[in-house]
């Protein structure tokens, strides 16, 4: 069983970084899109290695199934001839790659520092079945506050939108 | 059988056992919806439909199968080859998974996934991909314009579905198939009784999402000639089509399981039969039922025309004389074998009659224009889902607080709900649409 | 479709102001291979987003040179080949070339064969209006209506076989008269089908007329005013529609309508479901007058006295009759001989679709099918 496990997670992590390089790298952008997308999915296969079945499901419905599709809805009315022929990596990649290592020094050395904090505790059994409702409870009880305040801010983004789309027509 | 397979891979045994009959049979079944379809329309359009091939037209699902499968091959020549090679595969792969968490009866499930409606409701919509991509990658305007269609329509008919089934979520309390029926039998309701509105957006929502007609816009023949199926043809073609129609059950699957009751029998509980109902004559109906098809079937048998159309019709006789016996079998066997068997008949019975509602409804009404589509989804459903999520949500309450019955605490809201249809359906009349389609 | 994918577009919702992605107007091609275009029809579209900002129709493509034939034919040679060019309604196409020989011969057919010919081409007109509403249903996405409408046409298509033993392209009617006595039963056949055709009428009307969906789709898409209507030369069913009261079976009467009582139903918006009461009304009328002339047909001759070889005096004359899609008119120059010096054929449909352009722009592109089918044109026709 720990043997499956482990070659599942394998093969999602490696396909998780591996489709995230392809993403960034290929110049058909809808391709690109493609390898976002998978990339989510490994990412929702680890959530589900991890018996957290709620956030796999979140992620493959919002993020896969919602917000990607509107991605490439988009990318479709996008003029893909122009954007093939367009230099991938402008001049200034030295800047960008420097800023990249230097966040990835930064990130390696968070991980080093609080190494021993890392280790999760073992899950507790009871919660375990009813994960949704673990979710729920904690959302609803322990971080009500937080919870709402994201409500409103994304009200406010969506009340903003609506304003933005009717000031336009009209 | 016991010692040839190691115990630790036991558990594993009957849900691979269940994909595989699955997969082997899915496609059948959707070729024999097919004809289903072709009968029924031909019946409300006054006309014999397939006749042809086998009895009554009984072969001709595997005569269009071989050939399609025969079919020339063809990728446009500016097509995306990796994409348009991709994109049908995804369509008809999610489709097919959906069905692991689907419960057919009490015995048959590959997966009794504790999040399983989630499950079903995220896997078909990653069946967009396939649209989408297959669209974009024909490199033809009427593919791409079907994808977008496609892309929009079902983000919008997601939100009035999933709307239309969180109220059913609150009456089951759990995600979980097996639960949710389970819930019906305890409360002794079927959820389509008892939250009228939640099965009535679902219902039009699925039809949305099914891209079946009156919404079937992504494909609508006389606008985009075949939308994202334009440039497909063969196997691939047959690939979507059989994507589509697994897609139809499964949609039919899960109102099956939240609004009509799952498995369960009319009048049935869940584990045990309440003596004294009196339609316990219910429990006889399925064998009985499919001895009068065997028994029709044999006496059709001898007026079909050719020798080898009156064979098969044999053959369907006793097939279904075979079926009769497993069911008026099941009476005598023990209860858990008797609920599986019979949980599987009613539960087919009942996604059949769903998809009967959807050729139906197919065959009488014109098509929406897309703008139409989305002011109903998004100005009609939506809202009114709302306010069903609302009211059950209240229900629950009055049911919790001053212990009203299931079905009781329901009605007000209900009513309100229907109040609000009644008030949403007057805004938005057709002539004001023609005023506003006109006015720009 | 072979445009270059340079430019796209799309959005579906028309609130959607699609200048702001950056896209641009793209073109597409419907037809000649389209299944709703009615033929070879093609229509050049020019839109912004699924809203069409301009369009184009392209004909030609079943272009037969029927009038070119005419002048290589003697007048009774070419009498089949008008039944070619509106094929769902050859028998009107006689009518009027049959009407526009004897004009020019200064000559009648008798009474008999006027009222026969009535009948037959109320009949064909009621055939006609089945198909399209039959086509035009299916366009907008209701797949039973056309096969109710076919059922009933069939028994039109019945009665034209018995008698004159053609179905389609039936050359029913000869120049001076008919060629054929009607056959035992053709009073009782005419009959029973109009009848009939009272119910049938009200089913399809269930089905549709207060179809929300059916509504939606028809209610203010391509409207034509009146004044644009006349401007255009539009006539027939889609004039009516639009307000006019023209109808030459009033105006002009022609065979024997002029005895007969029946109305001409108007509407006053002129968009497709005005169009569409009008021709659901129109059949409801042609019943009306074919059962008032299978009451009462008089005995008599049907053939006038005209001679085997036809040879009018040089000449010119122009005729027309109320087909079932318009204003049908032959203008025929005679030289004396025994062939026509010219053939001129002003067509319905082909004046019709002028006003194409005026009814979708503006509209979407699934409108854009809803307004072909409501013009009511067949290609045979328009190309000629």
């Amino acid at each position: 069983m720990q043997t499956l496990n482990q070659a599942l997670f394998i093969f999602f992590a490696v396909l998780a970084v591996a489709s995230a390089i392809l993403m960034v790298t290929r110049r058909n952008i809808v391709h690109g899109a493609v390898f976002l997308i998978t990339t989510l999915l490994s990412t929702a296969g680890i959530f589900l290695l991890l018996e957290a079945e709620f956030l796999f499901i979140v992620q493959v419905i919002l993020y896969v199934g919602g917000i990607m599709v509107l991605f490439v809805f988009v990318i479709m009315l996008v003029n893909l001839d122009v954007s093939m022929r367009q230099v991938q990596f402008n001049r200034q990649w030295f800047v960008a790659g420097a800023l990249a290592l230097v966040l990835a020094a930064q990130f390696l050395f968070a991980i080093w520092a609080g190494r021993g904090a890392l280790r999760l505790p073992a899950m507790a059994d009871e919660i375990s079945p009813k994960n949704t409702e673990a979710v729920a409870d904690a959302l609803f009880s322990h971080y009500m506050l937080p919870f709402e305040i994201a409500s409103i801010l994304l009200l406010v983004a969506m009340i903003g939108a609506v304003v933005m789309a009717k000031r336009r027509v009209g | 059988m016991g010692h040839l397979i190691p115990p630790s891979i036991m558990p594993y045994v009957l849900p691979v056992l269940y994909a595989v009959v699955i997969v082997a049979v899915l496609p059948l079944l959707a070729g024999y919806i097919v004809l289903m379809e072709r009968k029924v329309m031909a019946d409300m359009q006054a006309r014999l439909g397939p006749m042809r091939v086998g009895p009554h037209g009984l072969l001709q699902p595997i005569a269009d199968a071989v050939k399609l499968l025969l079919k020339e091959d063809i990728i446009p020549d500016k097509a995306d080859r990796l994409m348009f090679w991709f994109a049908p595969l995804v369509s008809v792969t999610m489709a097919l998974l959906a069905y692991s968490a689907l419960a057919i009866g009490p015995a048959f499930q590959i997966a009794d996934l504790n999040i399983g409606l989630l499950f079903i409701l995220a896997v078909s919509s990653l069946g967009i991909y396939g649209i989408v991509l297959g669209g974009w990658a024909s490199n033809s305007h009427y593919s791409l314009l079907g994808a977008l269609r496609s892309a929009a329509q079902l983000v919008s008919y997601e939100t009035a579905a999933g709307l239309g089934l969180i109220s059913v979520l609150l009456l089951a309390g759990s995600l979980s198939m097996k639960d949710i029926v389970q819930a019906q039998s305890d409360q002794g309701v079927w959820f389509g009784f008892s939250v009228p509105f939640g099965f009535f957006i679902y219902l039009v929502g699925s039809i949305a999402e099914t891209n079946r007609a009156p919404c079937d816009l992504p494909e609508a023949e006389s606008e985009l000639v075949a939308g994202y199926m334009t440039e497909y043809s063969g196997f691939r073609w047959s690939l979507y089509f059989l994507a589509e129609y697994a897609n139809m059950i499964i949609v039919a699957g899960i109102a099956t399981t939240l609004f009509l009751g799952g498995w369960l029998r009319p009048g049935a509980r869940y584990h045990e039969h309440i003596p004294g109902t009196g339609i316990e004559w219910l429990d006889a109906l399925p064998a009985l039922l499919t001895l009068g098809v065997a028994l029709y079937s044999l006496k059709l048998a001898p007026q079909q025309p050719v020798k080898i159309q009156k064979i098969v019709m044999g053959l369907v006789a006793v097939l279904c004389l075979g079926i009769a016996g497993i069911l008026a079998g099941a009476l005598f066997a023990p209860a858990g074998v008797m609920q599986g068997i019979h949980g599987a008949f009613w539960f087919m019975a009942k996604v059949f009659a769903y998809i009967y509602a959807f050729l139906w409804i197919r065959f009488t009404f014109p098509r929406y224009r897309f703008d139409q589509l989305m002011r109903l989804g998004w100005r009609f459903l939506i809202p009114l889902a709302l306010v069903n999520v609302i009211g059950v949500g209240v229900a629950i309450v009055l049911r919790q607080q001053f212990a009203w019955g299931p079905i009781v605490s329901l009605i007000p809201t209900t009513l309100a709900t229907l109040g609000v249809a009644m008030l949403l359906a007057k805004d938005d009349a057709p002539v004001s649409e023609a005023q506003t389609a006109d006015g720009e | 479709m072979n445009d270059e994918r340079t430019t796209k577009t799309i959005s579906g919702m028309d609130s959607v102001d699609t200048t702001v992605l950056g896209a641009d107007e793209i073109i597409l091609n419907m037809g000649p291979q389209h299944p709703s275009t009615h033929g070879v029809l093609r229509v050049k579209l020019k839109l912004d987003g699924e809203r069409v900002a301009g369009s184009e129709c392209i004909i030609g493509y079943l272009h037969r040179g029927v009038e070119k034939i005419a002048e290589h034919r003697s007048y009774q040679q070419f009498a089949p080949y008008v039944d070619r060019m509106d094929y769902v309604a050859a028998v009107s196409n006689g009518l009027g070339y049959c009407e526009a020989v004897e004009k020019l011969l200064g000559t009648e057919a008798p009474p008999r064969a006027r009222v026969v010919r009535t009948i037959l081409t109320e009949l064909q007109r009621i055939a006609s209006h089945l198909l399209w509403l039959g086509t035009h249903a299916l366009d907008i996405g209701a797949l039973t209506p056309v096969f109710y409408c076919f059922r009933e046409r069939e028994e039109i298509l019945k009665i034209f076989e018995k008698y004159c033993g053609a179905r389609l392209t039936t050359h029913a009617f000869r120049i001076g008269g008919l060629q054929y006595e009607t056959y035992d039963g053709f009073e009782e056949d005419t009959k029973r089908f109009c009848n009939d055709f009272a119910h049938k009428i009200d089913e399809y009307e269930t089905l549709l007329t207060e179809n929300r969906i059916w509504v939606g789709r028809t209610k203010g898409v391509g409207i034509l005013n009146a004044a644009d209507a006349i401007a255009l030369g539009v006539t027939g069913p889609v004039l009516r529609a639009s307000g006019v009261k023209w109808d030459l079976r009033k105006a002009q009467p022609y065979a024997a309508y002029d005895q007969y009582e029946f109305d001409i139903p108007t509407r006053e918006t002129g968009d497709t479901y005005d169009r569409y009461v009008v021709r659901m009304e129109e059949m409801r009328q042609s019943r009306r007058i074919c059962l008032q002339a299978v009451e009462n047909i008089p005995t008599g001759p049907i053939m006038a006295r005209i001679g085997k070889v036809l040879k009018p005096p040089p000449g010119e004359v122009y005729h027309s009759i109320e087909a079932p899609k318009g204003e049908l008119g032959y203008y025929i120059v005679s030289d004396g001989t025994t062939q026509p010096y010219r053939v001129r054929v002003r067509p319905p449909s082909f004046i019709n679709l002028q006003a194409f352009d005026k009814m979708a722009k503006g509209s979407l592109i699934a409108d854009v099918v809803a307004i072909i089918g409501t013009i009511d044109i067949v290609l045979g026709e328009v190309d000629r």
